[in-house]
């Protein structure tokens, strides 16, 4: 208080901070850089650790032994898949009963606001199948899903094989404490939107969907698996969800731990664990495993079926197998005794894990290493229209300045141009401050494209230039170098033609998430960041 | 004047009027910083309901309001929007009337002040100039009609906006001199929420001030007005709760209400300071801690009328903003009431060095009240710890706006004489859209 309120050495400290502000400006900006990238430095990480509350994965065992029995179920289902020409919903069912489950269907549908062209379509409509194997000695209170999407054409047939030699397998276990949904979504997010909003009782997109009739008790936990091949190398682990929120930490240690037990490979966004982390090669890996889990997650969209649990409080991750033709092939039972004891094996030890979520942390960016990934093509389509008026009112705020220069008061004059430049300022920073809050990845690209640019900018600044500064580091273009880097590294790059396109893809989709599922990347982008780079806009041209 | 307050209010009123129709209305209306226990909407229309099956309202412990409340929705229920947006506009067309007649007679004041030197040098530059104090009571209104926080809480239809509009009549009243209605309109704010018990003082010394009668305990004079004001004001409350006793048929009302606010049975985050004591706290302790928490609402009312006595004026703004902090379940409703205010002694401002820091920290802590709880509740990133650093960081900042105006006072003493005039005026301008 005496520093408040003594008035000498309150004017000491103001003259201090006002002489050395851009010193003090950019000293901060570069450490924040800096300190931001030494998260991918070994030393300064947290080794992956179990907390003290969590059942050390080396107290289960795993017995698992009916891969080749999943195998053939994958590729009954794949007959069944073609026949029906979409999901086989009586197979499943009828499948589902034969293992003693109660088996439940739900039916939804939804109208796009516009045409998707990704995944071609505009009237969704599906049915999710889902069986219930309740536990043998526990009241019902608990439950735990288990779920594999139904895609089109050759993908995941081997994970709804896994998930119904799974069932089978568990029916015979007699320690179950809670129930276990095993669910098969169609249309992958959507459905799973449905599934999850009709277990809730929530409607928050505004989809239409059937009450469910079977219910298990609170969820607390879910796997989501996509396997699409019968040889699988290793397995990727996918933790980003919808608004960039990720599950409990101690999940990821948990599946880590399994794998490493069993001599398996797990990567994170597709790359391997390096031991070389004082090279400059390993820090490079490590700076780019990190910088593709903040692009993921600074988008906002779930990158698994699992993405959509996580705003119901349950803790939740995907694995995917991928098969890179690495000399060391993992068989289907070594993968069902991995993927699924990991099931008995994860499964029993997610109770102890929700536990440990009290002290486990679910804010964190992984730098773990390198492989390959399937690039996934985005043709642009109808929803230009959509995505080029978009851009088109963007583009128009740019001529803003000139109409408003009149009505402004103050203007012409030095105060009025501070003023407005102190008051975007401080909404810029609480903006930031809690966008970071929400999405760190997300607050922290924006804060580096927009920070260094709108602390500096004046009126009595070369007009030309910094208008191209400033457009070239607007909210805009900032998506379109992510969309650059990313494609680097994944080791696809694109060309410019490509990077266009994919770029009013990510527009559309951004719309499309924000519609469906409540993304709230695009709403913020357009309704606060944007005004907010409009004032600064303005007070460029200030005159 | 006219012009500038009536497109105001038409600012003002669409504006509320837009919210009231869009979805941010049911948003809004759940958000803890602004509904509390004592004043959601959703609850009296519970209450409503349970009085309309002959059901007593407070069983089921839901309905913390009073009965006089009950009945006045009872008729209104309706037109509740329009009972929310329109009350005080009748206040306010009188408030223009009485702000020409004042003007007049502060300036007359001041011109002979100056000549007769009776300013010291110093304080010259604290003189308020025509030109300023023509505007203050247009910047009250502005200060509290377009304030988010009354937005919010209207637009949530809290009856917290109700009670601002007591406690505004009140002061209002008190300020014309009238003592009788002073007494009634006290009455009344204590009946709805007991901490305005403590604006019996300063309103009590602005009535001696004006009748000149000195404070001094052994004249007889002092205690004649005294105990006929405090006649006039328990007399009242008696009348008012004999009211709701028999509106209602039983005294239910009393542990509901009164039980209820004095208790804090419910924990419910917000704004204040109590949940989270009282949440962590061991039961062996929790009378102790209720009567610390309490009394500290009551008793700064002692030191602040012995220093500022001869203030009355001030003392009420200082009273009004301590229960809006202290109290067991503030809203950002309470805290819109004394804002409303500081334009009254924004001739105070040009020593307020640090409202630009304060205004900053509210600001910001008013934008993470609804991040904080979402990564608590929603996202399970935070706990309880995150949100309440907020609110502790809140009622600092609120706490350290309403010091500095009293250090500066006490500083410059000289030079106030007129303020009151000023803040009657600005008074009417700020009553009170709820």
């Amino acid at each position: 208080m005496g520093l408040l309120s003594d008035p000498n050495r309150r004017k000491a400290l103001t003259n201090l901070l006002t002489r050395l502000n851009t010193p003090i400006c950019i000293v901060c900006y570069l450490a924040a850089i800096v300190w931001f990238m030494g998260l991918a430095f070994e030393p300064f990480t947290l080794r992956t650790y179990m907390s003290e509350n969590a059942m050390g994965s080396t107290m289960v065992e795993e017995r698992f032994s009916s891969g080749e029995r999943a195998l053939s179920l994958a590729k009954e289902f794949d007959a069944h898949k073609r026949k029906a020409g979409g999901m086989p919903v009586e197979w499943l069912v009828k499948a589902m009963q034969a293992r003693g489950l109660e088996v439940f269907t739900q039916s939804f549908s939804r109208k796009l606001p516009f045409p998707d062209e990704n995944k071609e379509r505009y009237m969704v409509g599906g049915r999710n199948v889902y069986g219930i194997l309740r536990a043998a000695r526990a009241p019902r209170t608990e439950a735990l899903v288990i779920t594999a999407p139904c895609s089109p054409g050759n993908s995941n047939n081997q994970a709804v094989g896994l998930l119904l030699a799974l069932a089978q397998y568990f029916r015979n276990q007699i320690y179950w404490a809670k129930d276990i949904i095993f669910l098969v979504n169609e249309h992958d997010l959507i459905g799973m939107q449905a599934w999850l909003e009709g277990y809730h009782h929530t409607n928050i997109t505004g989809m239409e969907y059937s009450p469910l009739q079977g219910r298990a008790g609170s969820i607390q936990a879910a796997l989501a698996l996509e396997l699409s091949g019968d040889v699988i190398t290793s397995l990727d682990l996918i933790l980003e969800g919808l608004n960039g929120q990720l599950p409990n930490l101690d999940l990821t240690n948990l599946f880590y731990a399994f794998c490493q037990k069993l001599g398996a490979l797990c990567t994170i966004q597709g790359k391997l664990q390096r031991n070389d982390w004082d090279t400059a090669e390993g820090y490079t890996h490590a700076a780019q495993t990190m910088m593709l889990m903040v692009l993921k997650q600074a988008c906002g969209r779930s990158w698994g079926d699992h993405g959509l649990f996580l705003r119901y409080h349950i803790e939740a991750a995907s694995i995917r197998g991928i098969n890179s033709f690495r000399h060391y092939k993992t068989d289907a039972t070594t993968i069902g005794r991995l993927v699924f004891p990991s099931s008995p094996g994860m499964l029993t030890v997610l109770t102890p894990v929700v536990i440990s979520h009290l002290t486990g942390v679910a804010l964190y960016l992984l730098p773990v290493h390198l492989q390959e990934m399937a690039v996934e093509h985005f043709p642009v389509s109808e929803t230009e229209a959509v995505v080029l008026t978009a851009i088109a009112i963007y583009t128009a705020g740019l001529a803003l300045p000139h109409n408003t220069q009149r009505l402004l008061s103050g203007e012409g004059t030095e105060q009025g141009w501070k003023v407005l430049k102190l008051t975007a300022l401080l909404y810029l920073a609480v903006l930031l401050g809690c966008t970071a809050l929400i999405n760190f990845s997300l607050g922290f690209i924006l804060a580096v494209t927009l920070v260094p640019i709108t602390a500096s900018i004046t009126p009595h600044m070369p007009k030309a230039l910094c208008a191209l500064a400033m457009v070239l580091l607007s909210p805009a273009f900032t998506i379109l170098y992510c969309v650059f880097i990313y494609q680097e590294l994944i080791e696809a790059p694109v060309s410019v033609g490509e990077g266009w396109m994919l770029f009013l893809s990510v527009i559309s989709q951004g719309i499309l998430d924000h519609a469906l599922y409540g993304s709230l990347v695009y709403p913020l982008l357009a309704l606060f960041i944007y005004p907010c780079w409009l004032m600064f806009w303005n007070i460029l041209f200030w005159n | 004047m006219a012009a500038p307050l009536t497109l105001l209010l038409i600012v003002a009123v669409t504006i509320r009027a837009v919210l009231f129709r869009s979805s941010l209305a049911e948003l809004i209306s759940e958000r803890v910083e602004v509904v509390s226990p004592l004043n959601a909407w959703k609850r009296v229309v519970e209450g409503l309901a349970l009085l309309d099956l002959g059901v007593s309202p407070y069983s089921g412990d839901v309905f913390h309001e009073t009965p006089l409340m009950i009945y006045l929705f009872h008729f209104t229920v309706d037109y509740a929007e329009i009972v929310f947006m329109v009350s005080p506009y009748f206040v306010d067309c009188l408030s223009c009337l009485l702000a020409s007649l004042d003007r007049a007679k502060i300036f007359r004041k001041q011109k002979y002040a100056l000549e007769s030197d009776r300013y010291p040098a110093d304080c010259l530059e604290l003189l308020r100039s025509p030109k300023e104090m023509f505007y203050i009571p247009l910047k009250v209104a502005m200060f509290y009609l377009l304030n988010p926080f009354t937005i919010l809480s209207c637009v949530a239809k809290s009856t917290c906006g109700l009670n601002n509009a007591i406690i505004a009549l009140f002061i209002f009243c008190t300020l014309k001199g009238s003592a009788l209605l002073s007494g009634i309109l006290l009455a009344l704010a204590t009946y709805q929420s007991i901490y305005p018990l403590t604006l019996f003082a300063p309103a009590l010394l602005f009535f001696l001030q004006r009748l000149y009668i000195p404070v001094n305990l052994r004249r007889s004079s002092f205690w004649c007005f005294t105990l006929q004001y405090a006649f006039i004001y328990v007399g009242s409350l008696v009348v008012i709760t004999g009211l709701s006793f028999f509106l209602l048929g039983s005294w239910d009302f009393i542990p509901s209400v009164y039980g209820f606010i004095f208790s804090v049975p419910d924990l419910t985050p917000n704004i204040g300071l109590f949940w989270y004591f009282f949440a962590e706290m061991f039961e062996h302790f929790r009378l102790f801690f209720i009567c610390v928490f309490q009394i500290n609402v009551f008793f700064y009312t002692i030191p602040l009328s012995i220093k500022l006595k001869e203030h009355p004026v001030f003392l009420i703004f200082m009273q009004i903003a301590i229960i809006s902090i202290f109290k067991s379940y503030p809203t950002v409703g309470d805290v819109a009431l004394y804002m409303a205010f500081l334009p009254a002694w924004s001739h105070l401002y040009r020593f307020l060095r640090n409202i630009f820091l304060v205004s900053c920290v509210l600001l910001a802590c008013s934008a993470l009240f609804p991040v904080l709880w979402h990564l608590w509740i929603y996202a399970g990133s935070a706990n309880s710890n995150f949100y309440y650093a907020i609110t502790l960081l809140f009622n600092f900042g609120q706490t350290f706006l309403i010091i500095r105006p009293l250090t500066r006072r006490r500083k410059h003493p000289g030079g106030f004489d007129n303020e009151v005039s000023c803040f009657k005026s600005s008074v009417w301008k700020s009553s009170l859209k709820s």
